[in-house]
């Protein structure tokens, strides 16, 4: 029941088949067996998932139900829950139960769906491992000595081991699709915009996008119908109107246009996985796309760039982690200086502080316009070589990630090595396009996510050409051992 | 680009974060080595070229001059960690 | 040495609108402490600043009444610092991009000089909370209400050179806003709060000296007793040989001193970079126009027509000017009296001296500009003299009725029968023989200051009823014999 899909299982909702009560409990079942081994959760909110639960099946019982109405879903612990705790992922906040409800997880509720509970990330959702959490590293399912990805590292874990039908994620720079091509998931960063930014934590402002997570397009369809749209909350939301993301799904590819950017595929890409990208490719070409060869010349910038822009606007954005108002303060501060360095010092992990300082650098007097600004303007190529390519084709493919999941550990020790892995998605976020990763086979036993990359507001496009890859495969269907354990 | 440890804490005291002499040396050189890494923009020619802030490049979006929110003082209180007759606590401030 | 003193002022205006710059929490003075926050003025994860387009529209205003360049596209930018009344660790203002750019004023002082004082710039910006010093178990206790409210901060060339006219170029702001209606110009509740910048040099010498800022001062006359005694530290400094230290100061009324404000000094590396949750405010050229259409007649304008108009001297009309209370309040009187000269003297004269006796704005006169003017009628039709209607007026400040009823009740009416007032006359000139000799024996310098004797014995035999306009030509021929 587990690896059911959105649509099967509101089918069976409807007909009473199972109720939401059922179907949550089992659900809440198999996170207490199964996660000890992931640590995918943060918070388990069963009183809350339970009485969601106990009300769409009054809403089914009245016939008010929509398709997402009952489904229980896990959130990433970064969007504001009124009433439950949210962390972040840090030590900052582990005590911090906000009294308002962000838009994402508000729009999914009033769509019926059930919270079961928020999963654990990189702290603040700075990471590419999911091992920088306050909370504990999470465990990849597919080969628990490995890391899921990052930051949206819980969210990725819980939906491929079955602890949640569907969950939310965040992507700054890779968050969603790298930790969804790292546990053999779908995940949709929606165009920067698209999503509203309300009740979610932020990270980097200009480039922080949520989206969902799930075991197929169709089913992250079934969650952007609910979360996406223009929000007055949110001043960068976009008041462009919103796609039937379910209505175009099977629309036939024949005459899709493939771009494949020579850049992806240079040094540095595991051989494994460039086979699995390939084969893919053939995949769609069979489905009767055409495939050529696109250049985004500037893709190197976009690691100096992003870990310019991201920092800065972080260290900016966690100043109001003071001990003030919410979060950690220090035991005894012996004066106000005191209070804010040591409660500071304390509540942020190493990450944390180390990029606060790399942005805190950045912005300061005498070298803003050397990294600032010029991060900004290295941001601007990026874009325009996006838009020069989409103007060629209508999808770009490529890999998401260098190499499958790597070893728990095995990189803590090099952060710039970590970075580098982020040279596949970074320069998505600095562009502000959608892209998704969807599941396409497996390298080193692990399973390899294609990347596919749209034009502004092109989720519905997306969400398509994945679709028709997922009627035609079976890699989304694949279940990690753990998984049939319970 | 490298920076030296006095460095690291006048940018750690901007930041509001207490480094001991131990993290302090830790940080000097990861944030040296992620100084490094940005440094390579420096060889790209951006002249002429407009800095971009916003992907969308849209434009502000203009609220009505309404009062819309109530006072929920007591909800937002509870999350902080001292406070007393409404107020926020802090260690005292000296202007 | 002879110095040189050099001021540029930052004024913050608060703008008065109904809800916050960047949430829908309510703007008020005196709330209980917390109780007009949202978790965006609280600063609380997640929270998003979304603009009020009252504060945009009120800027633009601003702009257009210093002849200033609108900024077509201006943009919000993040200044760091931390400071337990700054909710997020940064303040919310605009930077390279301000939505007013360069203007001036041209500013009239008390001796009818004018000087032009040149405007860099406004921008919007969101003010902070309040720190509160009682002692709470040795800990300070922080208000947030007034965080987030809209700021217009006004920041001028370093153009002023003394304290007056620092004093009469904030009158002046003061004057515009509230013309304007975007500020409610109440300094006491910090409505308007200034920062001086002051340096002084040698008379002569082009660079400028070393400056000090003093931080929010809010009333006039802390303005100009605050730059008078930094003045004095700073030339006594100088004279002894020694340096200014750039620095940030704080006024103390109650000891007439400014003094160095340590815990600031630290902390100015701003590290300002464009805010990413908000976007560019673009305006149009059809917007911009259509709010130069809104304004209102302006101080220097209204100063202008009230000398065409009303024929006032050019301090008159500036006086009347200078608040547009008090510039309806003459306009009102007038509209009744139809004698601006008249109208003129008794609002700048016996309103304003009872107004400043009492420390009352015009708004809290007790006596309605149209009952002021009845009042003057009264003056002009002969029914009392001016000395009676001062006595009038003040009973009129104490509610004692109308202008009219007031004269019947205690018949002030003035004697214009001029049969009467020749037997009166007729009746003193017998009583002073020997005045009325001395009188005709004079020369006509010496008559014209013997007369007052005469005039002085009328009013007192008519208890003050007698129309001096009346008296004094009979009073004349009279004497001649």
């Amino acid at each position: 029941m587990f690896d059911q899909s959105i649509s099967t299982l509101a089918a069976q909702l409807r007909n009473k088949d199972i109720s939401s009560v059922e179907l949550t409990r089992y659900f809440l079942d198999r996170i207490t067996k199964l996660d000890p081994q992931l640590n995918s959760y943060i918070t388990l909110s069963e009183d809350v998932a339970l009485k969601q639960a106990a009300h769409a099946d009054t809403q089914i019982q009245n016939g008010n139900a929509s398709l997402l109405t009952g489904i229980p879903i896990a959130h990433k612990d970064l969007f504001c829950t009124a009433g439950t705790l949210t962390t972040c992922g840090s030590k900052m906040l582990n005590n911090f139960v906000p009294p308002y409800e962000s838009t994402v997880t508000s729009r999914l509720q009033n769509a019926g769906a059930v919270m079961l509970g928020k999963t654990n990330m990189d702290e603040f959702a700075m990471g590419s491992s999911n091992e920088n959490s306050y909370y504990g590293a999470v465990k990849n399912p597919w080969n628990l000595d490995t890391v899921p990805g990052g930051s949206s590292g819980g969210s990725a874990a819980a939906v491929a081991a079955g602890l949640a039908i569907a969950a939310t994620g965040t992507d700054t720079g890779g968050s969603i699709r790298q930790p969804a091509s790292f546990c053999g998931i779908t995940g949709l960063k929606p165009t920067y915009g698209r999503v509203s930014r309300f009740g979610m934590i932020a990270y980097a402002s200009s480039l922080d996008q949520a989206g969902p997570m799930a075991k197929s397009a169709e089913d992250c369809a079934h969650l952007m119908q609910a979360m996406a749209g223009f929000d007055d909350k949110d001043s960068t939301s976009s008041e462009t109107p919103n796609d039937d993301y379910l209505s175009n799904l099977n629309a036939p590819l024949s005459g899709l246009k493939i771009g494949l950017p020579k850049e992806y595929f240079g040094e540095g890409l595991d051989a494994g996985v460039a086979d699995v990208i390939m084969a893919a490719v053939k995949e769609f070409e069979n489905l009767g796309a055409e495939v050529k060869e696109i250049s985004l010349p500037n893709l190197n910038l976009s690691i100096p760039s992003y870990y310019v822009i991201a920092p800065s606007e972080a260290s900016s954005n966690l100043s109001r982690f003071d001990g003030v108002r919410f979060g950690h303060r220090c035991e005894d501060p012996k004066d106000l200086l005191d209070m804010y360095m040591r409660s500071r010092a304390e509540g942020f992990g190493q990450e944390v502080q180390k990029r606060i300082m790399v942005g805190t650098y950045a912005l300061s007097e005498g070298y803003y316009d050397a990294y600032y600004l010029k991060a900004q303007k290295i941001r601007r190529l990026i874009k325009q070589d996006f838009t020069n390519a989409l103007q060629e084709v209508d999808v770009i493919m490529g890999p998401v990630a260098p190499t499958t999941a790597f070893g728990l550990g095995s990189k803590t020790n090099d952060p710039v090595a970590m970075y580098l892995e982020d040279i596949y998605t970074l320069s998505v976020n600095l562009a502000g396009i959608p892209a998704m990763s969807i599941p396409a086979g497996f390298a080193n036993k692990m399973p390899v996510g294609l990347q596919i990359m749209g034009n502004y507001f092109a989720e519905a496009k997306l969400l398509n050409v994945a679709h028709q890859y997922q009627q035609n495969t079976d890699w989304h269907r694949q279940t990690p051992d753990m998984a049939k354990g319970a | 680009m490298s920076i030296d440890k006095q460095d690291v804490q006048k940018i750690a005291h901007l930041a509001r974060l207490a480094l001991t002499e131990a993290d302090a040396e830790q940080y000097q050189q990861s944030l040296s080595s992620v100084l490094s890494l940005v440094e390579q923009m420096q060889s790209v020619n951006t002249d002429g070229i407009e800095p971009l802030s916003n992907p969308l490049e849209m434009t502000q979006r203009l609220r009505d001059d309404v009062v819309t929110e109530d006072n929920r003082r007591d909800d937002f209180l509870v999350n902080a960690p001292q406070t007393e007759a409404g107020l926020f606590l802090v260690p005292k401030v000296i202007d | 040495m002879n110095w040189e003193v050099v001021i540029g002022l930052e004024i913050h205006t608060q703008l008065s609108t109904k809800s916050k710059l960047f949430s829908g929490a309510a703007v008020g003075f005196g709330a209980e402490p917390n109780t007009q926050t949202t978790l965006v003025d609280l600063g609380m994860p997640g929270a998003l600043p979304v603009f009020n387009k009252e504060a945009l529209r009120m800027a633009v205003m601003f702009g257009h009444a210093i002849n200033a360049e609108i900024g077509m596209t201006s943009v919000f930018a993040r200044k760091n610092y931390f400071y337990p009344d700054l909710p997020k660790g940064y303040q919310t203002s605009q930077m390279d991009h301000p939505i007013v750019g360069k203007g001036y004023l041209d500013v009239t002082l008390d001796d009818g000089t004018t000087s032009r004082v040149g405007i860099t710039r406004a921008h919007l910006e969101e003010d902070a909370g309040k720190s509160l010093h009682e002692d709470f178990h040795g800990m300070t206790g922080i208000d947030l209400n007034r965080s987030s409210t809209p700021l217009l901060e006004i920041v001028s060339e370093p153009d002023i050179r003394s304290a007056k006219e620092a004093v009469a170029y904030v009158k002046m702001i003061h004057s515009i806003v509230t013309y304007l209606g975007i500020c409610d110009g109440n300094m006491a509740e910090g409505s308007m709060r200034c920062d001086i910048n002051l340096s002084l040099r040698p008379k002569g010498q082009k660079e400028y000296g070393t400056r000090t800022e003093i931080k929010n001062v809010n009333s006039f006359r802390f303005i100009e007793k605050a730059i008078y005694t930094e003045i004095e530290r700073q030339s006594d400094i100088l004279e002894d040989g020694g340096k200014i230290v750039q620095e940030t100061r704080l006024y103390d009324p109650e000891k007439n001193e400014t003094r160095s404000m340590r815990s600031k000094e630290d902390a100015n590396d701003y590290r300002y970079f464009p805010c990413p949750d908000l976007l560019p405010i673009e305006l149009t050229e059809a917007y911009v126009e259509e709010i130069r259409q809104t304004l209102p007649e302006l101080p220097s304008q209204k100063a202008a027509r009230f000398q065409s108009e009303y024929k006032l001297s050019e301090y008159d009309a500036h006086v009347l000017s200078s608040s547009r209370a008090m510039a309806d309040y003459f306009e009102t009187a007038n509209k009744q009296v139809k004698d601006a000269k008249l109208t003129a003297n008794w609002v700048m004269g016996e309103l304003s001296k009872t107004l400043n006796q009492e420390q009352l704005e015009i708004a809290q006169s007790t006596v309605s500009a149209e009952a002021f003017g009845e009042l003057l009628i009264r003056i002009k039709d002969n029914t009392i003299n001016g000395k009676t209607a001062k006595d009038v007026f003040q009973a009129m400040w104490l509610g004692e009725g109308s202008a009219d009823q007031i004269i019947d009740a205690k018949g002030l009416k003035q004697v214009t029968d001029t049969g009467a007032i020749e037997s009166m006359i007729q009746t003193i000139l017998d009583a002073n023989q020997a005045q009325v000799e001395q009188y005709r024996a004079a020369d006509e310098d010496k008559q014209k200051k013997m007369i007052g004797f005469f005039v002085g014995q009328v009013m007192k035999a008519s208890q003050g009823k007698a129309n001096p306009g009346i008296v004094n030509p009979i009073l004349a021929k009279m004497l001649k014999g």
